[in-house]
């Protein structure tokens, strides 16, 4: 019934619509990435390819289809592995930051108490710096890496979820059904696989697998400071912090370098836009009181 | 209520505690030498790095050096920030009114067209002014704001000339270094006010316009979104219909009896808000070369200026959680049918 209402929802609702093509556009890009743009550092593919060592950006040509950005390296190739890459830490961080708040909140809702208190505490530390400051930090102090990007990312993320699980687990432990098997002799582990967590994981599931947008945005954010990806790597943030020394163009032309914000800062924006549109109509199907 | 205040600010320091804690214990990650930057107090004294080392004693434990850096804390020293080229504490007084102010301009800016594009968008319902607000609010959800504020870079400073970089001009730096200028609060605007000296006020806001219209895009778009459905509740009530019933205006009804309802989840949604702007600041601040402590933190963690990230980082979670804890309070404030327990 709820797999009736979600293609119900998403197919006759014009942006639900948009934001699944994009989404799915996106997702197409990033698997067909090596067809689109031929690998060029078989070591790692995200490596940009250079053309030359030329400083100022090149506008589009036949060869490089967006252009090329500071120092030559090639958009195209840059946005088409960016998608790639936007995937590899969206769906990494959201993964493991879920599996984190899964754990800690299972644990806090199921105990309850002393455990309880002190691991919702826990969450509430890192609550209490912006996320994006926290990240950018944590970033700092293991170095500029994708890798060390994700752990920061994956240690901002999941207290939310931590939250989200702990109290849907506390709402489905009240149900009669849990009552029931308590009653019938079930014990402590069983109850809570086999009754608890299957009933109220699904909600959870989804609005972690729609935070991949916002995961991948803060990614960008931390790149563009510096604080992300190393240099060369095909990754949005970056392209971006490289147009940032070329946004005023030259003293004829202010536009000159268009490209190399539009670029970049397009894929971005429409990554961004199709995760929040699909994420709208989750919520809209989620959420009872709009049927 | 009053029980749920003196709990929160009994866990307060708590909180502050953690996340200081968590980031020093990250801090032990890097050598003892990059960590004498903490308690050099003058750039002079890094030519006897080992001798720094050793008094401050970079090879205890993690939680003896925390107690020893808690209690400089206490005693109001952050140590030197080599990034600011100035010790932690004085940056973060000279960078914090900056950043206050531009994100006092900026809810303004969020609350007003906020309200604005919400009200009409609910009164049209399903009108072309709805479909563009929500296009607008959609669009600045996506819209990442460095993307954004280097459009905006690239249209008005670079093509139209309109506004520049940085916290204010030559000319401005001049005066308020000048010696007649007296600082009261350390917000140029008010001080510039307090002065009576306009050109600095225009000059100084004329340079916030790019920084706060950048920031302001995401928590307007929320805005928007909150004060449409605030509206659309509001206008399908019955008091609404007595008063269309008795015959008075159009406008009247919609600002008068619905408005002054509808903006109650706004003012508590723009509190929060308030203070998660302060996290938006560290790139806008970095984008447009503004004076304040979101540039500060970035440059630290840029250089890796121990110091100054976590006199930065400390800053940030007192001023986030108070800001969370007066928030609350607000809201059971505006909406007495919320009780915090």
């Amino acid at each position: 019934m709820l797999k009736n209402r979600i293609f119900k929802r998403i197919f006759t609702n014009k942006t639900s619509l948009v934001g699944f093509s994009l989404v799915l556009f996106f997702a197409l890009v990033a698997l067909f990435a090596p067809l689109l743009a031929p690998v060029y550092n078989q070591n790692n593919p995200y490596q940009m390819p250079q053309k030359n060592y030329q400083i100022a950006p090149q506008p589009p040509s036949a060869q490089n289809w967006f252009g090329t950005t500071e120092q030559q390296y090639d958009l195209y190739y840059g946005v088409v592995w960016g998608t790639r890459l936007a995937f590899k830490v969206g769906v990494t961080v959201t993964f493991f930051a879920f599996l984190i708040g899964l754990f800690v909140g299972g644990t806090a809702a199921y105990f309850g108490g002393k455990t309880d208190e002190t691991l919702m505490r826990l969450t509430d530390i890192v609550f209490a710096v912006p996320s994006l400051v926290l990240a950018m930090v944590i970033a700092a102090m293991l170095g500029p890496d994708i890798k060390n990007m994700m752990i920061a990312l994956t240690a901002v993320a999941w207290p939310s979820y931590a939250r989200l699980i702990r109290g849907d687990i506390l709402s489905v432990k009240q149900r009669g059904y849990v009552t029931a098997a308590r009653t019938l002799g079930a014990r402590g582990p069983r109850i809570l696989l086999r009754h608890i967590l299957p009933n109220s994981i699904y909600p959870s599931v989804v609005v972690a697998s729609l935070d991949i947008g916002y995961v991948v945005l803060t990614a960008a954010s931390l790149s563009f400071l510096g604080l992300g990806a190393q240099a060369g790597t095909a990754d949005w943030g970056q392209l971006i912090a490289m147009a940032r020394n070329w946004v005023l163009g030259t003293a004829q032309n202010p536009f000159a370098y268009w490209y190399t914000v539009v670029a970049p800062g397009g894929a971005i924006f429409l990554f961004v836009l199709g995760w929040n549109l699909l994420g709208d109509a989750f919520r809209d199907i989620l959420d009872p009181r709009q049927v | 209520m009053l029980r749920y205040i003196t709990r929160r600010l009994l866990l307060l320091p708590l909180v502050i505690l953690g996340v200081t804690f968590l980031l020093f214990f990250l801090t032990q990650r890097l050598s003892p030498e990059m960590r004498a930057s903490l308690y050099v107090k003058d750039p002079r004294q890094m030519g006897s790095l080992e001798e720094v080392i050793r008094r401050y004693g970079l090879r205890d434990s993690v939680f003896k050096q925390y107690g020893r850096w808690l209690g400089n804390v206490v005693r109001g020293d952050l140590g030197y920030s080599p990034s600011a080229n100035m010790p932690v504490a004085r940056a973060i007084k000279e960078y914090l009114p900056a950043t206050i102010q531009l994100a006092f301009v900026t809810i303004l800016l969020v609350v007003f067209f906020g309200v604005w594009f919400g009200s009409t968008s609910a009164v049209h319902k399903d009108g072309w002014q709805d479909i563009a607000a929500r296009m607008v609010s959609v669009g600045g959800f996506s819209l990442p704001i460095f993307v954004l504020g280097l459009l905006l870079l690239m249209v008005f400073y670079g093509k139209l000339g309109w506004f520049s970089t940085g916290g204010y001009s030559f000319h401005t730096d001049m005066v308020i270094h000048g010696g007649s200028f007296k600082t009261y609060t350390g917000l140029l605007l008010l001080d510039a006010v307090l002065n009576g000296d306009w050109r600095v006020f225009g000059d100084v806001l004329s340079h916030l316009v790019l920084p706060s219209v950048t920031l302001c895009i995401g928590s307007f778009a929320l805005m928007v979104r909150v004060m449409r459905s605030s509206m659309l509740e509001e206008l399908n009530k019955d008091y609404v219909r007595t008063a269309r019933a008795k015959g008075l205006p159009e406008t009247a009804v919609v600002y008068k009896h619905a408005g002054k309802n509808a903006i109650i989840p706004v003012i508590t949604l723009a509190s929060i808000q308030f203070i998660r702007l302060l996290g938006g600041t560290v790139i806008v601040e970095t984008i447009f070369d503004y004076p304040g402590i979101g540039r500060f933190g970035v440059l630290a963690a840029q250089q890796l200026d121990i110091a100054g990230i976590l006199g930065f980082s400390l800053m940030v979670a007192v001023l986030f959680v108070i800001g969370n804890l007066l928030s609350d309070i607000l809201y059971t404030a505006v909406d007495p049918r919320i009780r915090l327990d």
